[in-house]
This record gives structure tokens, sequence and C-alpha cells, in this order.
């Protein structure tokens, strides 16, 4: 099936990029964006996830339903995160005492 | 119906002989068979628990056993039920046999993954039995903090190991169905001309996949919290005892449908048989099962009404909860539509297949009542719950069960069993099962609490009722355990096909052989093409 | 049923080897979206308790050190790196070069795991483990700082267990590589570690900022 045999420059450039955003990530913090900080936190750390995954993990060379399995897992743990929180970030939200 | 002589010839019975020929057999029927002995025995000692109780709550007073006692007793009740019998039930005897003949494959993708799957139930029910025997757990199978961290002094983490490790288990069962139905159907083996039950399996293993890791980490934190009081429940550290309740029904819900799904796709099965017709609406019963998988997972917010939950949330899980309905009211539609102008034969299967359509549907309107946000104020916590899922689980899944035991016995074993003696069982049990937990609907609404051991004098008729109903069913659970048994030495032999029913697995010998097809299938027609079958026998008769 | 004597590369439930390398693959990813949802609930209970206390969590986060974090990063993402390496190596068939790599990529996980254990000592020492000696300087909200260490520790813990896991599986490939198991035709071990050890990095990638990285500029 893997027909590819990706090149040792296609790697060592993923690699480099990943330190670069390593190193990006770290000085950002540094600077005060208020609550941006942490959606660029987020955003290089997806940067990085993708590198790993299309390149690392062959992620582009995969069949279709690979993706789709991928992509679900994510959906799922994004049902996960943003229902829960719809109930935490919710409460208080009533002039009801306890709701 | 063509018998065959006394077989001599080889199946998947006889092809090999000794312990270890099953200990460490990669054959998935063989691991079907090890599943069923396994489950069978955590359903008796789940029966024993479920006895216990009835008999407590004969009488108004605690008589029996101590309050301390009987927490333990509808715990492990609860546990060894839901996780050590409803879970594996269907997928892992029924679906580990069939599902691969049914598309026409040699076996599961990883049969040793099968077989590990199996030995991790066995090893998370050792646990569990090492929890019970050493004093029992008394938390509720719903193990909500901060009892189970903090105050009780039970068995929690043994339990919870055990869950844990048959979790895996159960991972393993659904990783191996969805990639063997994706990429194992044989030549012709189309996705829409899939055995519904096939379908349902599938739709299942996507939930066992997707949500056990997280009732997994929800058991890893509990014993953290426990043992290293780590604080992430609790209160005092800043800790929400409600995340675990987030935590715990993300999957608790889902399970639930783990447990209905495979048995809806076994009554798709038996319909379409003993009505002679292809199921009404097929894409549309399949479709529905994946449906349910996924709307399955957006609703578990309902287990929290009164829970401290905000009350947007609780909007939104209530709004959701209704729609789940849908994709199941369905199911029911296209069945009643398959019976529609079919050729009705009352063979026991069928008397399950009835007996689910019914009871099921009960279990799912009750489910709309505590769905609603304001009902569900009045009847959470009370009998009215336990007799709805009591009516979705055992009216529901344990009927398909044995409906399906009952169909795919011939094919399992090569022997029928006793026909007069299964419809009686299935009758008693129908009785049994109505008896016991219609009045608890009434219980509940009239301020039955659940777990509880004592109870004012107006409730004891009811309650009588109910216990007296619970030994009917237990008498009628006990009669298939023998005559199937029975049937393994005085049955009659069973021919290829007994029931004249489309699909692969009745396309060979019964028991199989041990590859199941002599030659790969080659599929050409659509599942219950029954149309196309009577043409068949027409033309070999004629 | 064709029927065929089985090999490492073909077993007995396979028609072809192609199906099962592919097969073999989807399973390991269906596997590693277990996994996501596994660490899916941790990263869950963060999010909450961030939020609710994010004062106690940007203070608590800036007792780590930030320079062995990132420079742990950086180690790991090394390891990735020398991974993907041993796969190609075995795609093409240079046993050496995968027996090296592997080789580099299990030093390479030891050390990341190994600065682990230096940081924790740390944590140890300064009393910032929950339990009864735990203080952290700054705040009177002692219960939310316990918090704050105890998904640090069960998360980079949790992670950890993974690594030795992955460690152990890596072991295994290079002992089966140095008895020449694997070659153009038969690789899929390599390339499915490879998987679950690439896996393993991306959590860290989340973990790092998530945890280290909260209001560093408030310095």
């Amino acid at each position: 099936m893997h027909e590819y045999v990706d090149s040792l420059k296609t790697y060592t450039v993923v690699f480099v990029s990943l330190l670069a955003l390593t190193a990006a990530t770290t000085i950002v913090a540094t600077i005060d964006l208020g609550p941006f900080n942490v959606v660029m936190a987020l955003l290089i750390a997806v940067v990085k996830m993708l590198l790993v995954a299309l390149f690392f993990m062959h992620l582009r060379h995969s069949t279709i339903l690979t993706k789709v399995v991928v992509g679900g897992g994510m959906l799922w743990l994004g049902i996960l995160l943003v229902l829960s929180l719809s109930d935490f970030v919710t409460r208080g939200w009533l002039p009801v005492p306890g709701k | 119906m063509i018998t065959e002589a006394v077989q001599e010839r080889e199946h998947y019975l006889n092809a090999s002989h000794g312990i270890k020929s099953w200990l460490l057999t990669k054959d998935h029927k063989r691991i079907a068979l090890l599943y069923l002995h396994t489950i069978t025995v955590f359903f008796f000692l789940g029966g024993i628990f479920a006895t216990l109780i009835r008999l407590e709550l004969l009488t108004p007073q605690g008589d029996l056993v101590t309050a301390d006692t009987y927490s333990k007793l509808f715990t492990l009740h609860g546990v060894i039920m839901i996780f050590f019998f409803l879970i594996p039930s269907i997928p892992a005897t029924l679906g580990n046999f069939f599902l691969p003949m049914m598309i026409g494959a040699k076996d599961l993708a990883f049969p040793r993954i099968n077989l590990l799957s199996w030995y991790l139930l066995v090893i998370g029910g050792c646990f569990a039995m090492y929890a019970m025997l050493a004093g029992g757990v008394d938390t509720g199978w719903t193990f909500y903090v901060p009892y189970s961290t903090n105050y009780s002094n039970t068995y929690v983490i043994a339990t919870g190991l055990g869950i844990f490790i048959a979790g895996f288990s159960s991972i393993l069962t659904g990783l191996n169905f969805i990639v063997t139905v994706h990429r194992m159907r044989a030549p012709g083996m189309t996705w829409f001309r899939l055995p519904l039950f096939v379908w349902s399996n599938y739709a299942t293993a996507l939930i066992q996949v997707l949500g056990t890791p997280v009732i997994a980490i929800t058991l890893v934190l509990l014993i953290g919290e426990r043992t290293l009081h780590i604080g992430i429940f609790d209160p005092a550290r800043g800790g929400d005892p409600v995340l675990f309740q987030h935590l715990f029904w993300f999957y608790s819900h889902p399970a639930v449908y783990i447990m209905v799904l495979p048995a809806m796709g076994v009554i798709s099965e038996l319909v379409s048989v003993f009505a002679k017709k292809p199921v009404f609406g097929y894409r549309v019963v399949a479709f529905s099962s994946v449906a349910i998988a996924v709307l399955g997972f957006l609703v578990w917010g309902h287990h929290l009404f009164v829970s401290g939950q905000s009350v947007y949330a609780g909007l939104v899980f209530s709004f959701l909860s209704y729609f789940v309905a849908i994709p199941s009211a369905i199911k029911v539609f296209n069945w009643t539509a398959t019976l529609h102008k079919g050729s009705i034969s009352y063979a026991t299967p069928m008397l399950y297949a009835f007996g689910f359509i019914g009871l099921f549907t009960v279990g799912g309107l009750t489910g709309l009542f505590v769905a609603a946000l304001g009902m569900d104020v009045h009847v959470h916590d009370t009998y009215f719950v336990i007799a709805h899922f009591h009516y979705i689980m055992v009216g529901g899944t344990l009927m398909a069960y044995l409906g399906g035991m009952h169909y795919w016995w011939p094919k399992m074993s090569g022997r029928m069993y006793p026909e007069g003696w299964a419809k009686l069982s299935a009758l008693v049990i129908y009785l049994g099962f109505n008896l016991t937990f219609f009045p608890q609907f009434i219980l509940g609404y009239l301020g039955m609490p659940r777990r509880y051991w004592t109870y004012p004098d107006e409730f004891q008729v009811l309650h009588v009722m109910s216990t007296a109903g619970a030994s009917v069913l237990a008498v009628g659970y006990l009669m298939p355990l023998i005559y199937f048994m029975w049937s393994l030495r005085y049955g009659p032999i069973a021919g290829p096909n007994p029931w004249g029913a489309a699909g692969l697995e009745w396309q060979t010998a019964s028991p199989p052989p041990a590859h199941n097809f002599e030659e790969t299938p080659i599929v050409t027609r659509e599942a219950y093409d029954y149309a196309a079958l009577a043409e068949l026998e027409e033309a070999k008769v004629g | 049923m064709d029927s065929h004597t089985e090999t490492l590369a073909l077993r007995e439930q396979f028609e072809t080897p192609a199906q099962q390398k592919e097969i073999s693959t989807l399973g390991m990813w269906i596997f590693l979206v277990t996994e996501i949802m596994f660490f899916g609930g941790l990263f869950l209970a963060y999010a909450i308790y961030r939020r609710e206390f994010a004062g106690v969590f940007a203070l608590a986060s800036n007792t780590l050190d930030v320079v062995i974090g990132a420079a742990n990063t950086a180690v790991l993402l090394c390891s990735s790196y020398t991974m993907v390496l041993a796969v190609r190596a075995s795609q093409i068939g240079s046993r050496k070069a995968l027996i090296v790599f592997l080789i580099l990529t299990i030093l390479l996980g030891g050390v990341f795991l190994g600065v682990k254990a230096y940081e924790w000592n740390q944590k140890f020492e300064e009393h910032h483990v929950p339990g009864p000696s735990f203080h952290l300087e700054g705040t009177s909200a002692q219960g939310p700082a316990q918090l704050f260490f105890s998904l640090y520790f069960t998360m980079t813990g949790l992670h950890a267990l993974h690594m030795v896991v992955g460690e152990g599986l890596m072991l295994f490939l290079l002992w089966q590589a140095y008895a020449g198991r694997y070659t153009p035709s038969y690789y899929t071990p390599v390339d499915v570690g490879g998987l679950y050890w690439h896996f393993v990095d991306v959590v860290w990638i989340f973990l790092f900022p998530l945890l280290y990285l909260i209001a560093r500029h408030q310095r």
C-alpha cells in the first residue's frame, strides 16, 4: 500500500518547522495578548499536530477511511469538551440560586 | 427441511480437541462460545442479587438484610448485569459468531485480539468477583462522588479496576468489528446488502470505541481521588462533583445504546425471517442504527437534570434527548410494516421479537417522560426510572438476546431446541416480566425512591406483585438454560437452514466448518431477498 | 476457501499482504482515537478548572521551568524525527539505518523520561506535590493550587506511562529488526509502532503549552 516513500528532505523540513514552532509558542507566551495567549498557544499546537499527523504519521497518503477516523476522533473530543463546558460556562446565568 | 445423517464430518466444534484448543483458539466461533459461557454465569449471578433485592422488598421493613448490605446488593446487581452481561452479550456472542459469516469472511480482522478481549472480560470479572467476595461495594453502579471517593468503606477500587479492564474488552471488540465490516466483506457484499444485524453491530462498535475510553479515564480519576486525594472532584479543593457525573454519563448513556442496538439488529433479522419478507425501509433502518449511535452521544446531561447542572445545559440536553427517540421509533414502525402482509410464523424466536417490539416501545415512550426536564424532577431517582430502563434492558435487549439464541441455536450447535418448552418459557418470561416491572412504574410515580430498602406500608401491594413477577421470571430464565443444554445431547439434528432464511450464515452447514465456508461466497442478491429464494425453491421442486 | 500457509506478512484471515497492511494500520488509528478520548477526559477537567481558577493556575504554572519544558519538547520532537526515519529505512530495506534510528528514538525517549523525573523531583523538593506538605507561595487558594498540580502530575504521569509502553514497543521492534525480520515487503510493525510513538508526541505537543505557558508575561 505504501507506494510512496517520503524523502529525507521532506521529513527534515517538517522537523525543523516543528522546532521553530516550539520556539515560537514559547516566545509568544511571554507577550501579553490577554485572552489571545491561549488562542495562539492552541493554534500553534494544532499546526504542530497537523504536521506530525500529515507527514510523520503519513496521514496525507492514507485512505479516506483513515482520514474520516481521525476526523471523527477529533470531532468526538470536541463534543465531550463543548457540551460539558456548556454546563460550566452557563452556570449562574439565571438569577436563581444554584443554577 | 433436510436432515443430515449424524455428523461425522468436521466442523468448528470437533476440528480440534483439548482445553488448549479452546483457550488458545483464534476461531471467532469458539471465542463466541467462550463468551457465551462467561456471560451466562454473570447473568445468573446478577440474577441472584436481583432475587435478594426483591425478597427484601416483599415487606416494608428492612428485615432480610441490613441497609448497608442492601446497598451492596443493588450495586452488584447493576455492575454485574451492565458491565459483565448486557454490554458484552449480543456483540460478543452472536456478533462474534455471525458477523464474519454474514459478510462472507473467514474470521474477524484481528482474531488474536478477539481472544484477548475475552480474557480481558474474564480478568475484569475476577476483580469484580474479588470485590464481591471480599465484602462488596455499596456506591450504586454509578459510583457518584463524594460517597465513592471519601465515605464508602467498601471495595470501590477493586470494582473500578474490574470495570476498567472489562472496558478494554469492549473497546477491542468494537475496534475489531469496525475494521472487519469496512475491509473484509466478500465480493459483491456491498454496504447496502449487509444484513441489518451487521449494521447494528457496526453502529454499536462505533460507540464502544468512542465512549468507553471516557469511563476508563473516569475510573482512573476516581481511584486517584480515593487513594491519593488528588482533589479533582473535591469541593474542598475547588473540585466539582458534577464533573464526575459528566465524565461518567458521557460513556454510560451511549452505553445503553451499546446494550440495545445489537438487540435491534437481532429483531430486524427475526422479523424478516418469520414474516418471510425483506425488512421494510432497509436503508432507513440501517441509517437509523448509525443515527442512534451518533445522537446517543449528545444527550448524557439528562442524567444530571437535578444534580446542579446549569438550567441552560439542562434545556439543551432535554431537547436533544427527544431527537434520539426518532430513529428508534422509525425502527419500530419499519418492523411493523415488515409484518404487514407477511407470511407470519409463530416460532419461538418470533415470539421474542413480538415481545421486544411491545416492551421496547413502552420503555422507549417512558424514556420521553424522563427526558422532559419538568417530569424528570418528579420521577428522578424513583422506581419510574428503574421500570423505564428495565423495560428496555430486560423487556428489550434480553428478549432479543433470547430470541437470537433460539434462532441461531441450530446453526451454532447443529441441534434444534424443543419448540414446545421454548414457547412455554417465552410466555412465562413475558408474563413474569410485566408482573415484575409494570407495578414499578406506578410505584415510582407515587414516589417510591430507588435504592431504598424500606418503604411506607401503602406501597407493599405493588412490591409484592413485583416480587411475585420476579419469581415467575426466574423460572422463565431457568427453562432455556435447561432445555438448551438438553438439546445438545437429545435435540433433533438441525439442517443447514431450518428456518428457510436468507443470509450467508444459512448457506453453510450446521455447525459450520472451522473456516466458515468451503469457498469464498460471491454475493449477487440483496439482503432478505425472499422473493428470489422462493423462486429458487420452486425451481428446485418443480 | 482459498487457503494459504500463514506467514507474518499474510495471516490466514486475509487475502493479500496489502490488505493485511492496510487493515493493521487502520486498526492502530482506531486505537489512537480511543486514546484521544481517554486523554480527552483530562483535558476537559483541565479546561474547566483553568477557566475557574485562572489566577492561581497561572501562578502555579509559572513555577514550572519553561526552558527545561521547551527543551524536553524538542527532545521528543527529535525522537519523532528519528522514528519516521526508522520507518523510512525499513521501507527502503536499510536494516542498519533502521537499527540506528530505532536506537536513537529509544535514547531520546529515555532522555525525555529522565528530564521528566528530574522535573518531578524538583516539584517534590519545592513542596508542590499535592498532599499534607503542599504549599504554593503567593496565594491563599491552596486548594485550587493543588488542583493545578494534581492535573499536572496526572496528565504528565499518564503521558509518561504511555512513553514507557512506547519504549517497550521500540525495544521489541529493535530486537526484531536486529533479527532481520523487517523488509520492504513486511515492515508493518515498524509503521504501526511509529504511529503510536507519534501520537504520544502529539499529546505532549498540547501538554507543554497548556501546562507550562500560562501567563508567562507576568514576570
